[in-house]
């Protein structure tokens, strides 16, 4: 019996914990061939298991872009579902290297929890879903209406605050459970379901008829969901940082998957800086200065990836909205890479 | 007066038993109409199966939607369980994360744990002592290298990976084979003489059972990472294992302790007067005895064990229910009004399925042992 425990704790002991030196992170990740990506246990366009059980999603693209560009394979990547609970201690304790995980930015976290936020990879925000049959066009409509929420949350408040600013009259139907709000609002048994406008994207496609449901466009509160690294690693940051901003870039610049090998040959010097034809901006931050070639080529654009994942072509469905280019009437914006 | 008197010669013979107390039409008067009390209750009892078969038959097979069906069928009016989407999702279901060309491997572990296990469950089957060494020393080494991956040039499988089934089956399989002799040795440790052993086992077992699981799970989870060095990490499926068998094992020592209070002092006595020593006493006279009495109550730790490796999903480890639980959720191109509903009946279903086996086996060995008190 104590034969048989003495070997399995071996084992074990010897299997499954690693030590890493408290060295950069960067040097870290280099060291065990992979970036260790803190994911949701699922959420649809942001990180799911797709029909070959594989991560995909905005935000594990997120981490595959990290990948490419440290190891020139956005495959190096291995993935732990995190629970809310528990994501920033797994963070703050080096069990991920990068949490990307519908993590909202917000002033205490960045500032209390010795986190870094890198940027916001999508502008989430508080919506509302109607029935198309009802007419309703927007949330200035809604007076009175009956309006399934789950209690307990920012969601209740945020929709609180709207419906007293706008001298609307506030009327709820409240549910502890998010599942029961949506089968509340499915039923009938409201007008009005609010909640993220993703996660109402998300839920209306499950729905049987989604066409006949519409989300009004006004958005209530900010939710920026972003990346986020551990605080003091400067190095480890800006590449998380400037691995956010080449997606918008390539973007800006017209550079996809597809055409990046041609436009190798591009004369445009913001394209030769990007992808290290002109200059070396790879190596302050401790990769190749193909780097940002190496993420296009892998990962693609932001916009191929919000379109593969979360855009109106998907189940999900989501315009670009706020998440458009700052020239195209969005609020995503990279500074220059020179 | 002499003819007065008449004696048969012969015995009447046996007239068969009135029509009315044998056949079904006599059993159901007598179990389901012998009073008016009855007849209602019957009567309620057939209306109610009326009501809910016919509904449940056209869900599960009627209107259900086969494993070669498609999503359109799942999603048209009136359509029942859509176990198209159980047979699409199944490789997630059992393997989680798993990558498909190496299924392979937990394949034979799976293979190989049923060919080890069910001669050691079979009391008849030979080379008992050999098989039970494979089983509990070799398999789960073997085991862990074929999942795992990283030597004889298999590819290097991270425990992130692994989900589903196949996840349930080694907490549980582990837990179950840990925490049975922990508990043994707790419960025999709580009634030691001697001070340190005691105290510590008792406090032990008190501290966890003080707790529920779930604070057990997140302590592993949240807790633990900010007590160890910067850098160093345990894995997650390591404190999943940890923790269940740590609870269940103090649960255990209880149901066992129970046992040995079974057992009369003279039991004790006669041991020692026989001059074993106390591994000895306990090995061949005590434990048998009381173990033997505890059956039912070590099985329903075993079988809660065997629910609780559900709780996992808070340390973020997709094992089955979770997995159905994902894919339910993140499955969209899956999505009709039955779908959730179907995966949750496929889980419940494979749960029941390893609960119901491990009762039975249990009733069974419980006959078997109960030569003592057999009346």
């Amino acid at each position: 019996m104590q034969k048989k425990l003495v070997t399995l704790t071996a084992t074990a002991i010897l299997g499954l914990t690693a030590v890493s030196a408290q060295a950069a992170i960067l040097d870290d990740v280099k060291a065990k061939g992979y970036v260790q990506c803190g994911v949701t246990g699922g959420v649809p366009g942001f990180s799911a298991p797709d029909s070959n059980n594989v991560w995909t999603g905005i935000e594990v693209d997120f981490c595959r872009a990290m990948a490419a560009a440290v190891f020139n394979d956005a495959e190096a990547v291995r993935y732990t579902s995190l629970t809310s609970q528990e994501r920033f201690t797994a963070l703050s304790a080096g069990e991920v290297d990068v949490l990307s995980r519908t993590t909202t930015w917000t002033m205490s976290r960045d500032t209390q929890l010795g986190i870094s936020f890198v940027g916001t990879m999508f502008y989430d925000g508080q919506g509302f879903m109607v029935r198309k049959a009802d007419g309703i066009e927007s949330a200035l409509d809604l007076s009175g209406a009956a309006i399934c929420i789950e209690s307990g949350t920012t969601t209740e408040l945020n929709a609180a605050d709207y419906f007293a600013a706008n001298g609307l009259e506030f009327n709820t139907v409240v549910f502890v459970d998010q599942d029961e709000v949506v089968k509340a609002y499915e039923d009938g048994r409201c007008d009005v379901y609010t909640t993220d406008s993703s996660a109402l994207a998300a839920e209306r496609s499950k729905f049987a008829n989604p066409d006949d449901h519409i989300i009004l466009p006004e958005i209530i509160s900010k939710e920026p969901l972003g990346p986020v690294v551990r605080a003091g690693d400067t190095q480890w940051f800006n590449l998380a940082r400037w691995t956010y901003f080449a997606l918008l870039e390539a973007e800006e610049l017209g550079v996809t998957s597809a055409n990046v090998d041609e436009m190798l040959g591009s004369d445009n010097p913001a394209i030769k800086r990007l992808l290290g034809v002109e200059g070396d901006f790879g190596t302050p931050l401790g990769v190749t200065k193909d780097w940002a070639y190496q993420i296009i080529k892998h990962v693609g654009n932001y916009a191929e990836s919000y379109d593969r994942n979360v855009g109106p072509a998907t189940p999900i469905g989501l315009e670009r909205g706020l998440n458009a280019l700052w020239k195209d009437g969005g609020i995503q914006y990279a500074p220059p890479i020179r | 007066m002499t003819d007065i008197g008449f004696v048969r010669s012969e015995l009447v013979t046996a007239r068969p038993a009135p029509v009315r107390t044998t056949g079904a039409i006599a059993w159901a008067q007598k179990n389901l109409f012998a009073t008016p009390l009855d007849t209602v209750l019957t009567i309620l009892g057939l209306l109610f199966l009326a009501w809910i078969i016919p509904p449940l038959y056209g869900f599960f097979f009627g209107n259900a939607v086969g494993p070669n069906g498609t999503v359109e069928q799942c999603r048209m009016e009136n359509a029942g369980a859509c176990w198209a989407y159980i047979a699409a999702e199944m490789e997630f279901f059992i393997y989680g994360f798993y990558d498909i060309p190496e299924q392979w491997r937990p394949n034979i572990v799976f293979a190989l744990g049923a060919i080890l296990l069910v001669p050691l469950l079979i009391p008849k089957a030979p080379f008992k002592r050999t098989n039970a060494v494979l089983f509990i020393v070799v398999y789960p080494i073997l085991s862990y290298f074929l999942l795992a991956g990283g030597v004889f040039g298999l590819k290097v499988i991270p425990t992130e990976k692994w989900g589903g089934l196949l996840v349930t089956l080694i907490i549980s399989v582990i837990g179950i084979t840990l925490s049975f002799p922990l508990g043994v040795i707790l419960a025999l440790g709580r009634q030691s003489q001697l001070p340190i052993i005691k105290t510590v086992c008792v406090g032990f077992i008190e501290l966890i059972r003080a707790v529920p699981l779930i604070t057990i799970l997140f302590m592993a989870s949240i807790m633990l990472p900010l007590f160890m060095p910067q850098g160093m990490t345990v894995d997650k499926f390591l404190r999943a294992i940890v923790g269940v068998t740590l609870f269940t094992s103090a649960y255990m020592a209880e149901v066992v302790r129970g046992g040995l209070q079974a057992i009369p002092r003279g039991q004790y006595e006669a041991a020692s007067a026989l001059g074993l020593g106390y591994w000895k006493r306990m090995w061949f006279i005590i434990l048998p005895q009381a173990l033997k009495h505890v059956i039912p109550g070590i099985v329903n730790n075993f079988i809660s064990l065997f629910k609780d490796t559900s709780l996992v999903y808070i340390v973020g480890m997709k094992d089955l229910l979770e997995a159905v639980k994902t894919k339910n959720d993140t499955a969209l191109e899956w999505q009709s009004a039955n779908t959730a509903t179907t995966g949750y009946i496929f889980a419940a279903m494979v749960f029941w399925v390893f609960c119901f086996g491990m009762s039975r086996y249990s009733m069974y060995m419980e006959r078997r042992l109960n030569t003592g008190y057999k009346r």
